[in-house]
């Protein structure tokens, strides 16, 4: 018998306004809403629009390239699965398509950078999918 | 100046020791109550309203006022994390103006040193999940890894050096050294180090979650306190000068997918507390601004006015925020602050004792002649989302 491997913390269900982000995420698409009424864009999802109070949102696929809009490099956590991940590199993205994410960006510590570019990978589980970023090769 | 203002701090007190030494959070906050009534001249039985942020548990309200024996007309109990205080003065000079209160009783207590709660260095647990706890939580942001996301883009953006960020913990670390109950709680809480402190030694300090270091980040203590706030007849009685509201602010603030994460929502709380006040950031004697690491201060004080935005680097350099440079503007967090005095997790509550204590001429840093301070409370955390309440106070 072997020591139990900490496990990285998965979103917890249900909840309603993002399992429908977390579906696309299992088959490798990583989605927005944009409202057909007044088109602004919402993120993280929701079941209303945050601009106009309409109702009509429609999910669309990012092409998953962004810029990084800040990050910090995590050197302490008291929770198992992220201590011993440390030091790893967590910031928020400014998708291409004009929405702002948070996550974790598969980087080096030294070299990332703000408004440096990435591209959205994929570390799978069991029974979801995590979106993480990359520096962006084509970039 | 803001022609008659209705409510005024009247008493205070701030729990002395950093280490609970086995009292439970109610027996603080009923201990800090009852000397915070003291210090006014006031009982039990002259309060009528509470404020309280649920820190010691459920349905707290009724059950604080049950333990205390008193029976308030008016119970507020918003809780907003470290900003609930600054939101609860706003609230009780609110209610006092309106006639509904005349001694407002504002309370903390908190065990987080003896409770071992690694506050700053865990991600936050979700008791159900919310839309973004699920997109949050798989990437293990800590607390303090959440404000250095803003400092890092204010570097980005404005050229701030992490030597600008440590002068704040140098000031605050030298306005604790004069501090007697902040000298002996660094001592209890285990700091090897509670002298002065360099620019050099935060920076040679461990990296946290970058840019921050060890040093940029407050203690972790026990503690608590409470505040008496009380109406223009009341006033009018007390021992101590009356120390008044003369304007407050609350907003809230969040990141969306455009805003610029280096500016909070004191932008909002700030000119409305200042604009009911009648006075302008660069009349301030003492700024009281919730220093949960350092880069809370230097956002905080460009949002309040104090410097433009950007500018909070060159604005803080060279020590000017130190109490014995009244000349350069306001001094900062002179009781040691979050960074070097007392932080059990919501501090808002402390930038009203500490501010009282100026305006009375009573601080161990004090500002010769200190007349108007301002203190505001962030909440929640600033690279997300937060909570801000600002208030203005000046004396007669």
């Amino acid at each position: 018998m072997t020591a139990a491997v900490p496990e990285r913390p998965l979103p917890v269900f249900p909840e309603p306004d993002t399992e429908p982000f977390w579906a696309a995420a299992r088959e490798h698409r990583l989605v927005y809403q944009v409202c057909l009424a007044c088109g602004e864009i919402v993120f993280y999802p929701r079941r209303h629009c945050t601009g106009c109070m309409g109702g009509d949102l429609e999910w669309r696929e990012s092409g998953g390239r962004g810029t990084i809009y800040t990050f910090t490099v995590i050197r302490q956590h008291g929770q198992p699965y992220f201590r011993e991940r440390t030091p790893y590199v967590v910031g928020f993205i400014d998708l291409d398509e004009g929405f702002r994410m948070l996550a974790e960006i598969e980087a080096d510590p030294a070299a990332v950078r703000v408004a440096q570019r990435v591209a959205v990978g994929w570390e799978d589980h069991a029974e979801v999918s995590i979106p993480l970023f990359r520096p962006d090769e084509a970039a | 100046m803001m022609a008659r203002p209705a409510a005024a701090i009247a008493g205070v007190h701030e729990f002395p020791r950093r280490t609970a030494g086995g009292l439970s959070k109610l027996q603080i906050k009923a201990e800090s109550a009852r000397r915070a009534l003291e210090d006014a001249g006031l009982t039990w039985s002259d309060v009528d309203a509470i404020y309280d942020a649920g820190e010691a548990g459920a349905m707290q309200g009724p059950a604080f006022a049950e333990y205390l024996g008193i029976t308030p007309r008016v119970v507020d109990t918003t809780a907003v994390g470290g900003s609930s205080y600054e939101f609860h003065a706003a609230h009780a000079a609110r209610d006092i103006a309106a006639g509904k209160a005349s001694v407002a009783l504002l309370t903390y207590g908190s065990t987080n040193r003896s409770e071992s709660r690694a506050i700053g260095t865990r991600g936050r647990a979700t008791a159900e999940p919310q839309p973004w706890s699920t997109m949050e939580r798989p990437y293990g942001l800590t607390l303090i890894g959440n404000y250095a996301l803003v400092a890092r883009r204010h570097m980005a953006d404005y050229g701030t050096t992490p030597e600008q960020l440590a002068e704040i913990a140098v000031t605050t670390r030298l306005h604790a050294t004069r501090n007697p109950e902040a000298v002996a709680g660094l001592s209890d809480i285990g700091l090897r180090n509670v002298g002065e402190i360099t620019i050099d030694d935060v920076l040679g300090s461990r990296l946290i979650a970058d840019p921050l270091h060890l040093l940029e980040c407050c203690i972790v203590s026990d503690g608590g306190g409470a505040v008496v706030i009380v109406s223009r007849a009341v006033a009018a009685g007390i021992r101590k000068p009356p120390v008044w509201i003369l304007g407050t602010g609350e907003a809230v603030g969040y990141p969306g997918n455009h805003a610029d994460i280096t500016t909070t929502a004191a932008v909002r709380s700030g000119p409305e507390a200042f604009g009911e006040a009648g006075i302008r950031p660069d009349e301030i004697d003492v700024a009281m601004i919730y220093d949960s690491f350092t880069i809370t201060v230097l956002a905080l004080l460009e949002d309040l006015g104090f410097a433009k935005k950007g500018d909070g680097g060159p604005y803080v350099a060279g020590g000017r925020l130190r109490f014995d440079r009244p000349q350069d503007g306001p001094a900062l967090n002179t009781d040691g602050g979050g960074l070097s005095s007392n932080h059990p997790g919501m501090r808002g509550i402390f930038l009203l004792i500490e501010a009282a204590r100026q305006l009375r001429g009573e601080s161990t840093a004090q500002v010769p002649a200190a007349r108007l301070a301002v203190a505001h409370g962030n909440g929640g955390q600033l690279g997300t989302r937060h909570a801000a309440a600002t208030i203005v106070l000046g004396r007669e």
